[in-house]
């Protein structure tokens, strides 16, 4: 899905967070967002999943607005708290199809219940949690907890992908992992992915497109008097069907040393 | 090794937390000997033997005039009260907390008034009660509730609102509806803290229903202990007292062990007391 950020602008009780957002996702791009803290990406993130609405300005999903609440057309994925607690493995993996299935109940019952677990078998393979799909998410690592959450927020087959620093509590190791899992289901489901992570190497990694945001002017007497713009919109050396060309370390340190 | 590294072991354990108890039993012992030495007919502080006796006589022989075995009458009227009080305040609790934690506009509504009525003394409420339900068990189970439930609401409500912000999101995303979230999310993740309002709960329960059965009654547990106190008859009314803490402490592992079965994935991570 394309998305089209109008002159977005985000103020907390007057205080500028996000200035002039003008900004056009392709459909199919997997954009990166970096920046500092406090550098309004989150909000930006918020903004996109209707948490949180624009001061001024609008943000348009295939030419009509944004829905006011957040929806099954947009997935999201977040550092923590991204699975259901009281819920084992495969009955997060259930889950959106009980819901559609009984607006009373929210669940499915006997038979059809038993026969929806039995298809998750290959998605269970293919996160790697077959084992695991008795267990509750707090018996699981770090990394499988995200691995589920990934999977559970692809359930809806959403178009648009949010993830809010989703690998930020992992180990390295366990990143790359998750890296390699996240761009598959990219290249074979083709959604729109907005990113936010404060990791340079991972934003060039994954991106089709990395956004930094930076607040560039500041009024030593009134340090709140600007907010964030994005300094930087880089298009990554690679097209959407994930050939890597990846960005040499000139690049990266030279991005690094903008930031 | 410093003190607080060092543990004890499992026997150890068991035996220290045992000690207090006898460390209670025999110095009531020795008390209960030396003024019985002075005095053979002491009722303040009856032997061991002569309360057995009692505890033997209330629960076990028939009462004479009406053919009752006391104890175990006070005791089902109690437990009576005492269920039908907590099982209301559970239903007001689960039904209006999850209402005023899910549903912004019920908040704004209901929770000044519930934080207001859960300031008032309850007890200042009983004289009302009397005149409005009478003399009867209305009036008893109704201070119970009325004792209960509005901190019960409040524990629920903010358990409710401690839900991560992160899992609401979640699920609208999954397609739940406003009636699913409820439901789904908060309900199964508050049921656990439900049961810990309970076993919170029953302490003020357990207050409100043996003052109400002091005041007015004719069957109970408090009304038996302030019966005969005016015969300063200690050698009922300490089983007594034991007999209540007993039947609260049973109440109360029941709730926990009910929560674990019940409820594994709250209680995976920490120690539950």
């Amino acid at each position: 899905m394309r998305i089209e950020v109008r002159g977005v602008q985000k103020a907390y009780d007057g205080v500028p967070v996000i200035e002039r957002l003008d900004l056009d996702i392709a459909s199919g791009s997997f954009v990166t967002v970096v920046g500092a803290s406090g550098c309004g990406k989150s909000t930006f993130l918020n903004m996109l999943l209707s948490q949180e609405q624009p001061t001024r300005g609008e943000i348009f999903v295939d030419g009509s607005p944004l829905p006011a609440e957040p929806g099954p057309e947009r997935g999201i994925v977040f550092q923590r708290y991204s699975v259901l607690p009281h819920l084992t493995v495969e009955e997060n993996l259930i889950l959106a199809d009980e819901l559609s299935a009984s607006s009373i109940w929210g669940r499915m019952f006997g038979k059809a219940r038993r026969e929806r677990l039995r298809q998750l078998d290959p998605l269970l393979d293919q996160i790697g949690l077959s084992a695991a799909r008795y267990k509750y998410p707090s018996q699981l690592s770090g990394g499988m907890q995200q691995r589920l959450a990934i999977a559970q927020s692809l359930l809806k087959e959403p178009r648009i992908l949010l993830l809010d620093e989703p690998f930020g509590a992992l180990d390295p190791g366990i990143r790359v992992d998750m890296h390699d899992l996240l761009l598959e289901l990219w290249r074979t489901r083709g959604m729109t992915i907005i990113m936010v992570t404060h990791d340079l190497h991972e934003a060039f990694k994954l991106g089709t497109r990395m956004l930094v945001f930076d607040k560039i002017r500041h009024d030593p007497d009134e340090p709140n008097a600007y907010g964030a713009i994005v300094t930087y919109d880089l298009p990554i050396g690679r097209d959407d069907r994930g050939q890597d060309t990846a960005p040499d370390a000139e690049t990266i340190a030279l991005a690094g040393k903008r930031k | 090794m410093k003190l607080l590294n060092r543990k004890p072991g499992r026997h150890a354990k068991i035996w220290l937390g045992v000690l207090p108890f006898v460390l209670l039993v025999v110095g009531y012992g020795v008390a209960s000997h030396v003024r019985r030495l002075e005095n053979p007919a002491d009722k303040i502080l009856p032997s061991l033997e002569a309360m057995a006796a009692a505890f033997h006589r209330m629960a076990f022989v028939p009462n004479p005039r009406t053919g009752d075995v006391l104890l175990w009458v006070d005791t089902a009227d109690s437990l009576m009260r005492l269920g039908l009080g907590l099982g209301i305040s559970t239903l007001l609790a689960l039904s209006l907390g999850l209402l005023i934690g899910a549903i912004p506009y019920v908040r704004s509504g209901l929770s000044p008034f519930v934080a207001s009525v859960s300031l008032v003394p309850p007890i200042t409420i009983l004289p009302i009660l009397f005149i409005v339900f009478g003399l009867g068990e209305a009036s008893k189970v109704m201070l119970i509730v009325v004792g209960t439930a509005p901190i019960m609401i409040r524990s629920t409500s903010q358990a409710v609102v401690d839900i991560p912000r992160e899992l609401v999101i979640k699920a609208q995303t999954l397609g739940a509806s406003t009636w699913q979230i409820i439901i789904r999310v908060f309900l199964p993740q508050i049921l656990p803290k439900l049961i810990l309002a309970i076993r919170l709960g029953l302490v003020p329960a357990w207050i409100f229903l043996i003052s109400a059965e002091a005041i007015a009654s004719t069957t109970g547990l408090g009304y038996r202990i302030f019966l005969v106190r005016r015969y300063l008859a200690m050698d009922v009314i300490l089983p007594y007292v034991a007999w209540i803490t007993l039947l609260a402490y049973v109440i109360d592992h029941l709730l926990l062990a009910l929560s674990k079965r019940a409820f594994r994935w709250h209680h995976l991570q920490g120690e539950s007391l």
